[in-house]
């Protein structure tokens, strides 16, 4: 594989610095949440969706593939750990690396089919796959069906942090977040990530210059998966439930919402759009069917007005790389 | 056998939904290059359009058969007209989407007013009852479903493929701008087809209300194995979309008589199949 060092532009300085400076301001940010008095579930919730939107936009916003059945990773692994915490009385840190695991061959299987078509079909494709793990998990007993797996015990991260405390559960819920979005933001500033994004630009030519895009395709499929799945796996403490809805197809479609409000294919993008919906979703939750409706508005109106998302739009006007 | 036979027949007509659902995505996709997620909400509004015209207008089944879809099909075209159209030339992701954002707005207002349960329509009183075909009892209706909607399939493949409107469709999805320099109006050809392929996912509706109730969320998942349908065919031809849609359908029924926990699956895992055999679709042209 020499060709992958090959032929890729380097990356500027000052996009790099732009993008630390905002890494920066971002942690300390969420750093001192537990200070603010703001709600720490909240922001706990709101983190493991960012993660999930920022590994859906490693796929669409580099790759140019839209999955619109990543909340089958999600599931998956939430499933997984679920069951290994409370069944098997695994230890937070292996049932996450477990549930992770999980997510991860998903990956491997679901991406094998998919990548074999492309653009609209692959959207499709990742939609359907996701609804037939959506039926399966309905009909398999350690699901538990409509129920969902409840009353999920926390435990001791590597035997000291007790995670029932909401502030140490904070802070371990934010390390995730922190050591995801690095292996995120490593790998676009990557060669691969450059090869990624000239895939996206221009597959044939990709394809012509010696690259095996397939190969690279259905490697940003597994390592997003991977990602999204170790969303899931946190997600588990802060919910302490797994459950249907997870795996649904309307959360599929929320974190490409998500990702979309926030900026496709910017960095900081999906962090904010999923505090955005998140938010909303909160604020709005005695609104009932109504915040389905302004979801499906937020859609048309993205699509339509603001392609670029919140983030985009910024970086944008300021022309600095975020 | 009884049972065999029973499962065969809901599964042609689950399949009659198939084909007249991909028929339209499929005639959609080649002209506007956009895969519509609207389409299973707009399959519900058939429906509760027949519901509306019974209930409020008292205005039975035969004249909803034809009113709904035409309703439908002009609110598919004011949506053509004010949104969908923007989107031409960019990536057709942002079709998926924006359509998509306007199935949740659609399904989300009629739960809003009808909540999620199913309404009641009644069979119309010339097709009730049932006839005895000696192996097995035929409900009437069920048997109408099939017949009506291979008709208006074949009528729409015959629209496409032997009629001068068909060809110049055929040669708009090919080359646009050639085709406008015939002097053709394509903009509003498109509008026109957008109107159709809703127009036969509101007539599939409007079938379905006396079989599975009136529901806001009855097309929210069977658009999704529609799409699979879809993927299983390929796009690339219309006879293609109406037999691979009647064959899953048969499939998924004789699935539900000898399997019945993967009758939900079935479809899928026969796009997984197909997909690992022949990716470009059993009668979809490889690219």
């Amino acid at each position: 594989m020499t060709a992958m060092t090959d032929d890729t532009l380097p990356v500027t300085p000052r996009t790099l610095r732009d993008e630390m400076i905002a890494f920066g301001i971002m942690t300390v940010l969420l750093l001192i949440v537990p200070f603010t008095g703001v709600y720490p579930f909240f922001v706990m919730q709101a983190l493991c969706f960012a993660l999930l939107a920022c590994a859906f936009n490693l796929l669409i916003g580099y790759g140019g593939l839209l999955s619109f059945g990543h909340a089958m990773f999600l599931g998956t692994a939430g499933y997984i750990t679920a069951h290994a915490l409370k069944v098997w009385g695994f230890t937070p840190e292996l049932g996450i690396l477990i549930g992770t695991a999980g997510a991860a061959g998903l990956g491997v299987i679901t991406g094998l089919v998919a990548i074999r078509r492309q653009g609209i079909y692959f959207a499709m494709i990742t939609l359907a796959l996701s609804q037939l793990l959506y039926f399966i998990y309905l009909q398999t007993p350690f699901t538990h069906g409509e129920d969902g797996i409840q009353g999920i015990p926390q435990g001791y991260l590597f035997g000291i942090f007790n995670l029932a405390r909401p502030t140490v559960l904070y802070y371990v819920i934010l390390a995730g977040f922190l050591f995801g979005f690095l292996v995120i933001f490593r790998t676009i500033n990557s060669p691969f990530g450059e090869v990624l994004k000239s895939i996206r630009e221009n597959e044939q030519r990709a394809i012509s210059l010696g690259y095996k895009t397939d190969q690279y395709k259905l490697l940003a499929y597994i390592l997003s998966g991977t990602l999204a799945g170790f969303a899931g796996s946190l997600k588990v403490f802060v919910a302490q439930n797994a459950s249907l809805t997870d795996v649904h197809w309307s959360m599929s479609g929320e974190i490409v919402l998500m990702t979309l409000v926030g900026g496709l294919g910017t960095v900081f993008g999906p962090v904010v759009g999923a505090f955005v919906i998140i938010a909303m979703q909160q604020y709005l939750a005695g609104f009932g069917q109504w915040v389905t409706v302004i979801q499906g508005m937020i859609f048309v109106v993205c699509v339509l007005t603001f392609r670029r998302g919140l983030i985009g739009e910024i970086a944008y006007y300021s022309r600095r790389s975020l | 056998m009884q049972a065999l036979y029973a499962q065969l027949l809901v599964g042609l007509i689950n399949g009659s939904f198939y084909a007249l659902l991909s028929l339209g995505l499929a005639v959609i996709f080649g002209m506007l290059n956009i895969i519509n997620f609207a389409h299973g909400a707009l399959y519900m509004m058939g429906a509760f359009c027949a519901y509306f015209l019974l209930s409020v207008m008292n205005i039975g089944y035969w004249p909803a058969l034809i009113i709904a879809p035409i309703a439908v099909g002009i609110f598919g075209m004011i949506l053509e007209r004010t949104m969908l159209q923007w989107l031409s030339g960019l990536d057709h992701l942002y079709g998926l989407l924006l359509t998509f954002g306007m199935a949740l707005i659609i399904q989300g207002v009629f739960q809003n007013y009808f909540g999620s349960s199913g309404l009641p329509y009644a069979i119309p009183d010339e097709l009730k009852g049932g006839m005895n075909l000696g192996f097995m009892f035929l409900p009437i209706y069920r048997g109408w479903v099939v017949v009506f909607s291979l008709i208006v399939c074949l009528l729409t493949w015959y629209l496409i493929e032997r009629t001068r409107l068909g060809a110049n469709l055929r040669a708009a999805t090919e080359n646009p701008t050639l085709v406008r320099a015939f002097g053709i109006n394509v903009p509003r050809m498109i509008t026109l087809t957008y109107g159709l392929g809703v127009g036969l996912a509101a007539l599939a509706g409007v079938l379905s209300a006396p079989i599975n109730q009136v529901r806001p969320l009855m097309g929210a998942d069977l658009i999704i194995v529609v799409f699979a349908v879809v993927v299983i065919g390929g796009m690339g031809s219309i006879m293609g979309s109406i037999i691979t849609g009647f064959a899953l359908g048969v499939v998924e029924g004789l699935t539900k008589y000898f399997y019945p926990e993967a009758s939900n699956t079935v479809v899928f895992v026969l796009m997984v199949l197909v997909l690992l055999i022949k990716p470009s679709g059993l009668t979809g042209r490889a690219n």
